[in-house]
């Protein structure tokens, strides 16, 4: 059983099989047994046999079924099914008011919406199930996978089958050649091509690209390391908010934040130490064209330094520039204006003099907000009180008499701040929090003006609004700064993540573009005496480089083992007349009902 | 800053000349493929049915020698071609073995000289609508990439120049030519309406060089995609024709006339294979690129932005695809199928998500 010799290891079993088939002669002419298994790892597919062996066979054939390519192509289809409904739904994480927008128009789609999880679909039960279940499948078919493949690596290609004429590309010629001779060349010939080669009985087998099992599993892992880096990196994430002033700083800690989100697993021990002060924000934008108004240039001036006391360095932040700290990045996600102004109380004295950060409302920066003054103010009789002032501000006013307070431009071409004025109690020890950037007027009273109305005024740079009844004044300095939000994520694992991507796209790209494939060298004394060489060689798929290569080899093998007359000594048409008909050898025998002239002594030779 | 960077409005009027002149020379080649396909069916060959009725043997064999790779042997002394050992292929079990059509010329003389005319055209509109979208990057003096109107003018070309590559590699393609050409004629006439805008810089989020890498590959991607997906459709009626054939129907004139002329189904459904799985590392790459041109520009790699699941979908969708024809029971038609529904994906991310479903990419704005 010379031929079937498939080296030890790997195949015992499918060994057995082929030998089965090989003796059993002709049945589907595309079996081949031994020589076309394993060709790759790819898990085999038998058909869904229900078992009847209790809980284990049971158990048994569920992880069969689960680790099917099936099943496996299954889940993938329900993942990407699955992904659709949270693109047009909108998702609670990325858009929160969206959401609350939709249940207002739906109310009665918003209950079932809700239970489905269609709003916060990633996250939801139904879809995790599917990836989870994808990525077990996934490694039930990896781990088996790569055992098989050390397995294929440790043995020896598969010896050639019976009839190589049933391969999809298959040669022969006679040669004077003694068969051994012959053998030995192809032999150095598949190694000198790397291939993996040996000989097995009176035929040589050789094997080459299994970088693409290798690229294969890669792959898959890879996958693997990507979901897990991503995991972790939602358990362990960090995300807070901070609004800085130019000339102000901030340095790392929790109470720092504006606010701050984490993922379960996040403690505030994992912030790393740095600290980092806003020097100066520059913003263009585009004067004319179409899109005018529109940003051109946003650059954050900083300087930081990492740890608890490392060295001051300087670093310009942009909208997709972030800087890396140790573990964290820092965005720059918005801006906009600081007017400084100044308070003073009834006597004449400053009590509050600041920057005060204004929210923007729409892309020309027109903005809104409010200052609170907390203590140090004392009213005309003498008491204490708290001041607070709606702010409204645009960069570019369009001019009095022109309409409203609307900026028309985003730049600081003709900044006006409006102000309306009130006294009492800011109500900020209530306890409860409250926005920085509104005033609860609960406790507190309007400045009236001359005809009893709220005090208001619309301030240019340097001007100041006089409180009634000398109660102080409050000025618009000729300094408006500017503010950037920053944003400051930590988020542990994507550096695996992007590891696992780089190895995903190596992986397939070696698994789609290398071809695994065999090749077969036979050489046999023929009935007369004659050497028969025959060639076959089989890919994974079927590929126009298997019988290229296959002509490639036999072209140099045919120099070493040049060919014999014919044994029916026609005047051989072939050499000159390459359209002629294919020569006996050549034949295939599939369209033959008789059995291959030359195929058959080949096969009789170990008989 | 770089508003001193304004627009060159003389190179951007250039740019859309060049591009309504494209449009011209790719409606010449329209006509041209058109008379191709109308000589061609003159001849009447029918080799499909030849190969698929058992009483025609001989066709079948005279096929199988064609593929056949001819050998050459060197000898000392020079390179003689001697008697050689020839290689014989042999379709896998199952498959039927049906020879390639001779393409839309059918083998008439004139049919095939429309043929050439209309690749020649071909190439020059190409070269025109090249420098349409070259003069347009310098009248932006960026990567001409910044809109929907950018995105088509781009894409257009990249399928063209996709199919006029596979053609100088001496592929077999030619039958692409007309179904390529229409749909850029389409995509044009799309992008000089509706999807027009006016030339400009971008907003600082687009402004990073993994925009560069991200677009560029993500364009290309679906050029290749697109041209897969043709493979794929004709793949499915040359099948569905062979499959009448083999049953012993009788497909109807202009059916046979035009199915005749194109590759066997096994070779479309390679070709479409082949052109999806070259291309689909390249999609991964893209995807990642944009995750962390993501994570630089929104402070996080991935949020399930429309765009970014759409991407996903189809990335998803192709991988399907590709596990279905490692399946039994899913290959040939049915893995089709998915890759028809992958591509779809693609599209939609394309056209459908920037109009329809507003996210973080709805700058890329229309009108
Ligand atoms: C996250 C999901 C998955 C993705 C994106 C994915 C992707 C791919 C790709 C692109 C290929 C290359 C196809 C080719 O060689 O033509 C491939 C091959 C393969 N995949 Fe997956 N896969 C996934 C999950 C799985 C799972 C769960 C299994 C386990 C059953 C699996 C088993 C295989 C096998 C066996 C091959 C090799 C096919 C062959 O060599 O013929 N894959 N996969």
């Amino acid at each position: 059983m010379s031929t079937t010799d498939t080296g030890k290891g790997a195949a015992a079993q499918d060994d057995s099989t082929a030998v089965r088939d090989d003796n059993t002669a002709v049945r589907d002419d595309n079996d081949l047994g031994a020589a076309g298994s394993q060709l790759s790892t790819a898990p085999r597919e038998d058909a869904p046999n229900l078992p009847s062996l209790g809980v284990i066979g049971w158990a048994r054939w569920f992880w069969r079924q689960l680790t099917s390519m099936r099943v496996a192509l299954l889940l993938l289809f329900l993942l990407s099914l699955g992904a659709i409904p949270g693109s047009l739904i909108p998702q609670s994480g990325t858009d929160a008011m969206k959401v609350e927008q939709f249940a207002k128009d739906h109310p009665t789609l918003t209950p079932i919406y809700e239970n489905l999880g269609l709003f916060h679909v990633y996250s939801s039960v139904w879809f995790s199930a599917i990836y989870i279940l994808l990525f077990i499948s996934l490694i039930g078919c990896i781990v088996p996978r790569t055992w098989q493949f050390v397995g294929q690596l440790r043995g020896r290609p598969p010896g050639a089958p019976r009839r190589l004429t049933r391969l999809p590309a298959y040669t022969t010629w006679r040669t004077e050649a003694e068969p051994e001779q012959v053998r030995e060349a192809a032999l150095t010939l598949l190694k000198k091509r790397r291939f993996r080669a040996h000989t097995a009985g009176d035929a040589v087998a050789a094997e080459k690209g299994y970088l693409r099992e290798v690229g294969n599993l890669a792959f898959h892992i890879a996958l693997i390391v990507m979901l897990i880096a991503f995991a972790w990196g939602q358990l362990f994430r960090s995300e807070g908010n901070k609004l800085i002033v130019e000339g102000d700083g901030f340095a790392n800690t929790l109470t720092q934040y504006d606010d701050f989100k984490s993922g379960n697993l996040f403690s505030t021990d994992d912030l790393p130490p740095f600290s980092f002060t806003l020097k100066d924000f520059k913003g263009t934008y585009a004067r004319t064209g179409p899109n005018r108004g529109t940003p051109r240039v946003y650059e954050a001036s900083v300087t930081y330094s990492e740890g608890a006391d490392g060295k001051e360095e300087k670093a310009k932040i942009g909208p997709t520039d972030p800087l890396r700290l140790d573990g964290s990045n820092l965005y720059l996600v918005s801006h906009g204006y600081a007017p400084v102004v100044t308070v003073r109380d009834a006597k004449g004295d400053v009590v509050y003099s600041q920057a005060v950060p204004l929210l923007p409302l729409d892309s020309n920066v027109t903005s809104s907000g409010a200052i609170k003054v907390l203590d140090g103010y004392t009213n005309a009789k003498g008491r204490k009180e708290q001041l607070g002032f709606n702010a409204f501000f645009v960069p570019t006013f369009a001019g009095a008499g022109q309409g409203q307070m609307l900026s028309q431009f985003p730049a600081l071409d003709f900044p006006v701040l409006a102000l309306s004025a009130y006294h009492g109690d800011l109500g900020v020890n209530s306890g409860l929090p409250q926005s920085v950037y509104q005033l609860d007027r609960t406790n507190m009273k309007e400045f009236k003006d001359s005809k009893g109305n709220l005090l208001k005024q619309r301030l240019l740079p340097g001007e100041t609004m006089k409180l009634p009844g000398g109660n102080g004044s409050i000025t618009f300095e000729k300094d408006v700064k500017e503010w950037a939000g920053f944003q400051v994520t930590h988020e542990p694992g994507s550096g695996w993540a992007l590891t696992g991507s780089v190895a995903a796209i190596f992986g397939l790209a070696a698994s789609l573009f290398i071809q695994r494939r065999r090749v077969w060298v036979r050489a046999t004394k023929g009935a007369d005496g004659v050497t028969v060489v025959e060639m076959a060689g089989l890919g994974r798929s079927e590929s126009a480089k298997v019988p290229q290569e296959l002509g490639d080899l036999a072209a140099v093998l045919y120099d070493t083992a040049p060919g014999a007359p014919d044994p029916d000594a026609e005047p051989e048409p072939d050499a000159k007349d390459p359209d002629a008909k294919p020569t006996a050898g050549a034949k295939t025998s599939e369209a033959d009902p008789t059995p291959d002239p030359q195929a058959v002594p080949a096969e009789g030779a170990d008989k | 800053m770089t508003l001193a960077a304004a627009t060159n409005e003389n190179l951007a009027n250039l740019s859309n000349t060049l591009i309504y002149s494209a449009m011209a020379v790719y409606t010449l080649a329209f006509f041209a493929y058109i008379a191709e396909w109308t000589f061609g069916s003159r001849s009447k060959v029918s080799r499909t049915a030849a190969a698929l009725t058992p009483d025609a043997k001989g066709a079948k064999k005279d096929a199988k020698k064609a593929g056949a790779p001819e050998v050459t042997v060197k000898k000392a002394g020079g390179t003689a071609v001697l008697e050689r050992p020839k290689v014989v292929t042999r379709a896998a079990a199952g498959a039927r073995d049906v020879p390639d059509g001779p393409g839309a010329h059918g083998g008439d003389e004139q049919g095939d000289l429309y043929g050439r005319i209309a690749v020649s055209l071909t190439v020059l509109a190409f070269l025109i609508e090249f420098g349409g979208v070259l003069t347009r990057a310098l009248s932006v003096q960026r990567a001409p990439w910044g809109n929907m109107y950018e995105f088509n003018i781009t894409f257009s070309t990249v399928a063209v120049g996709v199919y006029l590559s596979l053609l100088a590699l001496k592929k077999n393609v030619r039958w692409l030519g007309l179904p390529l050409v229409t749909s850029v004629l389409l995509d044009l006439g799309l992008a000089v309406t509706v999807l027009y805008t006016a030339s400009d810089q971008l907003v600082p989020a687009l402004d990073s060089y993994w925009l560069y890498i991200h677009v560029s590959t993500a364009i290309f991607c679906g050029a290749v995609f697109y041209v897969g997906a043709v493979g794929t459709i004709l793949y499915l009626f040359k099948d569905s024709y062979e499959n009448k054939l083999a049953s012993g129907g009788t497909p109807g004139r202009f059916a046979t006339s035009v199915m005749e002329r194109l590759p066997a189904s096994a070779s479309l459904d390679k070709f479409a294979y082949r052109v999806n799985a070259a291309v689909f590392p390249l999609w991964t790459f893209t995807i990642i690129a944009g995750a962390i041109w993501a994570g630089d520009a929104w402070g996080r790699y991935w949020g399930w932005d429309p765009k970014e699941t759409w991407a996903f979908i189809t990335w998803v969708a192709y991988a399907c695809y590709l596990h279905a024809r490692a399946t039994a029971g899913w290959k040939g038609r049915k893995a089709a199928y998915i890759a028809l529904a992958a591509f779809a994906c693609w599209l939609f991310n394309y056209y459908g998500v920037n109009i329809f479903v507003s996210g973080k990419h709805s700058y890329a704005d229309v009108g």
